[in-house]
């Protein structure tokens, strides 16, 4: 008979230690395995959650850590609720996440089944397609601030080639009008790739004989694709909506990097406003809450996404 | 006599071993990545052969300079031993304890806060205002001011077409009227076949950007930031008749006369515009001056330097910029950061600083005949720094700043509102601001 590692594991074991874990039930064992991941758990993510709770009803200041803490109540939420700039923020952030989400869904769906035939050049051009999402967001951020340049961008120059309209008479970083959608721009270019590479997996996953089942029973390629291709590939799609949405809503380095949350306040989403509030003015207090009512937004939503996804995957 | 002697040679061994022990620290200074800071790090070699104590330098862009610094002080970070801090922190760094005092180590080396430019004693080293408590050494001088293009208002065909269209001579400005004037005058203007602009102005969102700009120009039309008889009484003095026409005359200047896309401007953007020969004026702080003189597009007599122009009623300030040099108090090497202090103020240091592009406020460098002619720009420098006055040094200064950065840019750059309404608002913010800090 061999000699196997665990065999030498088993002898190297000190006796009196085998006869204690001799004793254990397999439930014990897992709980033994698995308590060290509880515990990083709790001290990294639920100790913090709960201290976030109990200081979003202070007034506590990190940057004032003798100073005195006040118990508020729940006077940092309504101040957080009933402030005009915060729903201000609330709706860029919406107009941010709504529209990236549209763009990035159609284009990369798009992409997806455009890519998913056989044809010369076909991973060169995946890989190429896929390259933005490689980089960083603060390097795309830098690199988009140059392309809206009005007087050197090549956006704007684009823009004026196919439209007519003079390169240095808009501004997409500097207009009010145009700079939510400068973000959106600038992130559905860095993104697509991302709900591409999922949408192709779902393309790819679903059995050639199925199509050839279609055309045996004469389906149209339209009717194909409605009846066929798109509920297949939907989970696959939620679930890249569910990643996309939940990165957008804190999307943060990509904004800075563009407009720093201008011009005036157009384009400060909602964890910008956060970053300031937590980490320059150090209202510690305010800025908990402020987090709590964007996780429970988030959560909430997230919730009921999963089930919606959950369902659609029973079908 | 030969045990004396041997006695003597060993204990000046030891005292020189000892001494040389107790100085070698490896000291950090943290500072603005910017070009006196370069400038700072050859100065300080001089130091690192004298005291045998080695430099070692935190330089962070300013654009996160606040935000990176103010969170290592506020969690008692012992990176920097020597804080090169922006003026607006000293309350801060007063109060929660972050600089150590200075006023005896002042007393015991001889350093007299009277020997330095008394605005910059103000604005850097005092805690709270006008009160003898310092807790820093003036280290750069610095304001905002106007350059132009001197070699473009010295075109014959230039000053022809301004008396056409103005009916008078185009001259460097002295007041914000005639400033815009000028601007307007430039703006989408052809020059050697270039289409340049009026002025590059602050704009920026991010950080401090649009408040300094802003600043800069509301105190010449009468902006105050509250009642001198009682402070943090603010309505009708941030919100003032005259303050309202200064933001509109902001606005205004943005709308009209600054290059496409400068909505998000600061100093860094301010530079480029101009050494590019984009803008016919810009407005920046006193620092950038030295890098346009040795710069091969505008250098060499092609710019002029203005201090900051009048308002309506003929009033006349500037915002300060600059910073002084504190001692953190969370350094374990205190000792040898006041060392540098101490050297850091010796007027041949301090000459020597100047000389090399740091703008020094020690009055004997300044106040030096040969001062004025030494560089093209020393006399405007002077002529400010007589001028100046600083945002609000309060401890909650960010939250302050915040601010009047989301008003003065929804104002000035978004069209929101008006500039009364914006000021209103101001004042708004800022009594919340004073009343969660129990001021109110």
């Amino acid at each position: 008979m061999a000699d196997t590692p665990i065999d030498r594991l088993a002898r190297a074991t000190p006796s009196s230690l085998a006869r204690r874990v001799r004793g254990l039930s397999d439930r014990a064992i897992a709980w033994v395995f698995v308590t060290p991941t509880i515990l990083l758990l709790l001290a990294i993510n639920i100790f913090p959650l709960i201290w976030t709770v109990r200081l979003s009803f202070t007034n506590f200041a990190a940057n004032k850590p003798n100073a005195e803490v006040k118990w508020v109540g729940l006077r940092n939420y309504t101040r957080i609720l009933t402030d005009p700039d915060i729903w201000q923020t609330m709706q860029a952030t919406a107009h941010f996440l709504f529209w990236t989400l549209l763009f990035q869904v159609v284009i990369g769906f798009s992409l997806a089944w455009l890519i998913n035939r056989k044809f010369r050049g076909n991973d060169l051009l995946t890989t190429l397609i896929v390259l933005p999402m490689m980089l960083s967001p603060a390097v795309v951020g830098n690199f988009w601030t140059f392309l809206y340049e009005p007087q050197i961008g090549l956006f704007n120059y684009a823009v004026e080639f196919f439209t007519g309209i003079p390169a240095s008479s808009f501004s997409m970083l500097g207009s009010v009008t145009l700079a939510p959608w400068s973000i959106v721009i600038a992130d559905t270019w860095m993104w697509t790739p991302f709900v591409m590479l999922i949408c192709l997996a779902g393309l790819r996953s679903i059995p050639d004989y199925i199509y050839e089942a279609a055309e045996v029973d004469r389906a149209s390629k339209w009717r194909q694709f409605w009846t066929m291709t798109v509920p297949m590939v939907l989970p696959f799609l939620m679930l890249a909506v569910l990643f996309r949405g939940i990165e957008n809503f804190k999307m943060f380095d990509l904004v800075v990097q563009l407009t720093g949350g201008g011009p005036g306040s157009t384009t400060l989403l909602t964890s910008i406003e956060l970053k300031r509030e937590a980490f320059e003015k150090w209202r510690t207090g305010y800025s908990s809450a402020y987090a709590i009512i964007l996780f429970v937004t988030v959560f909430g939503l997230a919730s009921i996404y999963v089930k919606a996804l959950n369902k659609v995957k029973e079908r | 006599m030969k045990s004396h002697y041997l006695a003597a040679t060993a204990a000046a061994c030891l005292t020189l071993s000892m001494t040389q022990g107790a100085q070698a620290e490896d000291l950090t200074l943290c500072w603005a990545a910017w070009d006196p800071a370069n400038a700072l790090v050859e100065l300080s070699k001089e130091f690192e052969a004298q005291s045998g104590h080695k430099m070692t330098f935190e330089f962070v862009p300013w654009t996160n300079f606040a935000d990176r610094m103010l969170n290592e002080l506020n969690s008692g970070g012992k990176l920097c031993d020597l804080m090169i801090g922006d003026s607006q922190w000293i309350g801060a760094g007063a109060e929660s304890g972050h600089y150590i005092k200075l006023n005896d180590f002042f007393d015991a080396n001889g350093i007299s806060m009277s020997d330095f430019v008394p605005a910059t004693v103000t604005g850097y080293s005092e805690w709270p205002k006008g009160t003898p408590n310092y807790w820093a050494l003036p280290a750069f001088g610095d304001v905002v001011g106007w350059t132009y293009r001197k070699d473009w208002f010295a075109r014959p065909e230039i000053q022809a077409a301004f008396k056409e269209k103005t009916g008078r001579d185009l001259t460097p400005p002295a007041t914000f009227a005639e400033l815009k004037e000028v601007a307007e005058f430039f703006q989408g203007r052809e020059i050697d076949g270039k289409t340049v602009y009026g002025a590059s102005i602050y704009t920026e969102r991010g950080s401090e950007g649009i408040t300094m700009g802003v600043m800069d120009v509301l105190y010449s039309f009468g902006f105050k930031y509250d009642n001198p008889d009682k402070p943090y009484d603010m309505e009708g003095f941030v919100n003032s008749p005259g303050a309202v026409e200064g933001l509109e005359f902001y606005k205004a200047l943005y709308d009209c006369c600054t290059p496409p896309g400068a909505s998000n401007s600061y100093m860094g953007e301010g530079i480029d515009a101009y050494k590019s020969g984009q803008v016919a004026l810009q407005m920046n702080f006193a620092f950038t001056w030295p890098g346009f003189e040795v710069d091969p597009n505008v250098g060499g007599g092609k710019t002029g330097y203005l201090v900051n122009p009048a308002g309506p009623t003929g009033e006349r300030f500037a915002q300060l910029g600059g910073q002084g040099i504190s001692v953190v108090s969370y350094s374990e090497k205190q000792d040898a950061a006041l060392e540098y202090i101490k050297w850091f103020a010796q007027p041949e240091v301090q000459q020597k600083w100047w000389s090399m592009g740091g703008f020094s406020a020690l009055r004997s460098v300044v106040e030096d005949p040969a001062f004025a002619a030494s560089q093209p720009y020393a006399q405007t420098y002077l002529d400010s720094m007589a001028i100046v006055k600083d945002f609000w040094a309060e401890p909650a200064y960010a939250s302050l700043l915040q601010a009047s950065q989301k008003r003065f840019h929804d104002y000035v750059v978004a069209g929101e509102g008006t500039a009364k309404e914006a000021l209103d608002g101001l004042v708004q913010d800022w009594t919340e601001v004073f009343q969660d800090e129990g001021k109110l």
